[in-house]
């Protein structure tokens, strides 16, 4: 078997194995919850997990792309969409844990947040930005809107990964290593994406730059 | 979402402290006893420290204890901390605090005293009679406990070592010591943790030196061997693990204060009205329960407290 040519069944089982896999922070945080092991302060503890795994995510789906390219694995690009989603499955599960259990439905008190604390403001507007990106995630989407502007509308992926950072290292008293690192990671992915894009124009002819800006 | 929200707990399902702590200090206790015996034979075993979960004889009940709390439970207070000489994540110090010797220690008075003066921390404890002191405490994140501190008013050192009238303020600083802290080989903070306060607040009945809690000898994570605490300010205002008081005559700097200035003030009194830059505190979460409740101006000892403060902008003050 060639990693670099799967067959299509061969990467359908892949899906399979990866979903589960990236369920694994979900059913863990479940597994402790029943079992009372999230410690003193339980709504912080899944407030920080699901928002740790909503980063981690982010940055996975925004990895795949240059993993396909230095690899030449294009079926990489087939779990990219599952990836993303599930970036927007933990936010969401980010997002009720604020709303219901740490607010508690105080709308007012939500309002307040979003628009007073700058760390809140990031957080929400990533999430928001996401929306979009979650919805037009199907192949009728995708067909819809056309390649062109469907590609455009989910390079947005880039800001929300950047919001998301922003709104962890805001929200952290004094050590910001953990933020750090994400920023490290994101920063990389940007200049691997700024490196081919170099490459791209300095390799393509007169021609072609002028019948891509057409 | 599979939370739900907790049922109420029945008393008789809660694990009592004596045997929760037995569980684990049996199974210590026996493997310890082996290895000094082992240790002690061959002569080179001295006691590192007071254990937790020993005893403190003679605890009486102070009438300065906050009645009609219920207490937070002994594992929170001793799993959920921030003390970052043991790392900045809450489970880090009662993982790590273990490498902490409380013995032998002792700490220096200094400054603006006539009677300047080193204390063993068998003194300390032998100080003034020990009393239990149910305090709240509201850390400046959000959260809050109901905490049984034992130890006596901080007034009984000051009396002891006679500041001159140059006395204005009291600084504490904390150990650090990145043999037996490794959170001080990080530059997150500004080492030694120093904290401190106005004379008339140090002076004030409610201002603890605490060298127990729930009726026992001072777990390392929870500052160990002695500690301040305050009640009506955020948690940060309470150093741990004491070296040295000092008494000097300007308002020192404060670790957090030096950290960041606009967020962290050298007075820091709990003040449901003046938000922390980033987040409100108006609200708490006490650890233990689900929902939100109302922050307490001065944590609620404003009727023994707010005279300290009388004609201060709080604002300004914070």
């Amino acid at each position: 078997m060639s990693l670099a040519q799967l067959k299509p069944d061969q990467v359908k089982w892949l899906k399979a194995v990866l979903f589960a896999l990236c369920l694994v922070p979900f059913s863990r945080l479940a597994w402790l919850g029943a079992h009372q092991g999230l410690g003193a302060n339980p709504i912080e503890y899944i407030t920080r997990s699901t928002g740790w795994w909503t980063l981690s995510f982010l940055l996975i789906t925004l990895s795949v792309t240059p993993l396909r390219r230095v690899s030449g694995w294009n079926w990489l690009l087939r779990l990219r969409r599952m990836l993303g989603l599930f970036a927007f499955f933990y936010v969401s599960l980010h997002f009720t844990t604020y709303i219901w259990l740490d607010q508690f439905f105080d709308w007012q008190g939500i309002l307040k947040d979003i628009a007073k604390r700058p760390f809140i403001t990031v957080g929400f507007t990533a999430f928001v930005l996401l929306i979009p990106l979650a919805a037009t995630s199907t192949n009728a989407m995708v067909r819809r809107l056309g390649a062109k502007r469907w590609q455009r509308l989910h390079r947005a992926a880039y800001v929300i990964a950047t919001l998301g950072v922003l709104h962890f290292w805001w929200l952290v008293k004094k050590d910001i290593r953990e933020p750090l690192i994400f920023g490290t990671l994101l920063g990389l992915l940007f200049l691997i994406r700024l490196l081919y894009l170099r490459r791209r124009l300095t390799a393509s002819t007169p021609s072609t730059v002028r019948s891509q800006a057409a | 979402m599979l939370i739900k929200r907790p049922a109420a707990i029945p008393p008789s399902e809660i694990t009592s402290r004596d045997r929760y702590l037995n569980r684990r200090e049996f199974i210590r206790a026996s493997a310890a006893l082996g290895a000094a015996a082992g240790l002690a034979t061959a002569g080179i075993w001295v006691p590192r420290s007071a254990h937790a979960g020993t005893k403190l004889p003679d605890v009486r009940k102070s009438a300065l204890s906050t009645a009609g709390e219920g207490l937070t439970p002994y594992k929170d207070v001793t799993t959920y901390n921030n003390y970052y000489e043991f790392g900045t994540g809450k489970d880090d110090p009662s993982e790590t605090a273990n490498k902490l010797r409380t013995r032998p220690w002792s700490v220096a008075t200094e400054g603006e005293v006539s009677k300047p003066k080193v204390f063993d921390i068998e003194e300390i404890v032998k100080l003034a009679p020990l009393e239990e002191r149910v305090y709240r405490m509201r850390c400046v994140e959000g959260w809050s406990m109901v905490i049984p501190w034992v130890g006596y008013s901080f007034s009984e050192i000051i009396r002891r070592v006679q500041p001159t009238s140059r006395a204005k303020y009291v600084q504490f600083t904390s150990l650090a010591d990145p043999e037996q802290m490794h959170g001080i080989r990080m530059p997150i903070l500004d080492w030694p943790y120093t904290e401190g306060l106005r004379m008339d607040e140090a002076m004030h009945p409610l201002t603890i030196l605490c060298v127990g809690l729930y009726g026992d000898v001072l777990p390392n994570q929870d500052g160990a061997p002695v500690r301040v605490v305050i009640p009506w300010k955020y948690g940060f205002k309470n150093g741990k693990s004491i070296v040295k008081i000092r008494f000097v005559e300007e308002q020192p700097k404060t670790t957090w204060q030096l950290a960041n200035a606009r967020e962290y003030g050298f007075y820091s009194n709990v003040n449901p009205e003046v938000d922390h830059p980033r987040w409100s505190q108006a609200k708490e979460r006490r650890i233990g329960e689900f929902g939100k409740r109302a922050t307490l101006m001065f944590n609620g000892y404003g009727d023994q407290v707010a005279s300290l403060y009388a004609g201060m902008d709080l604002r300004k003050y914070y």
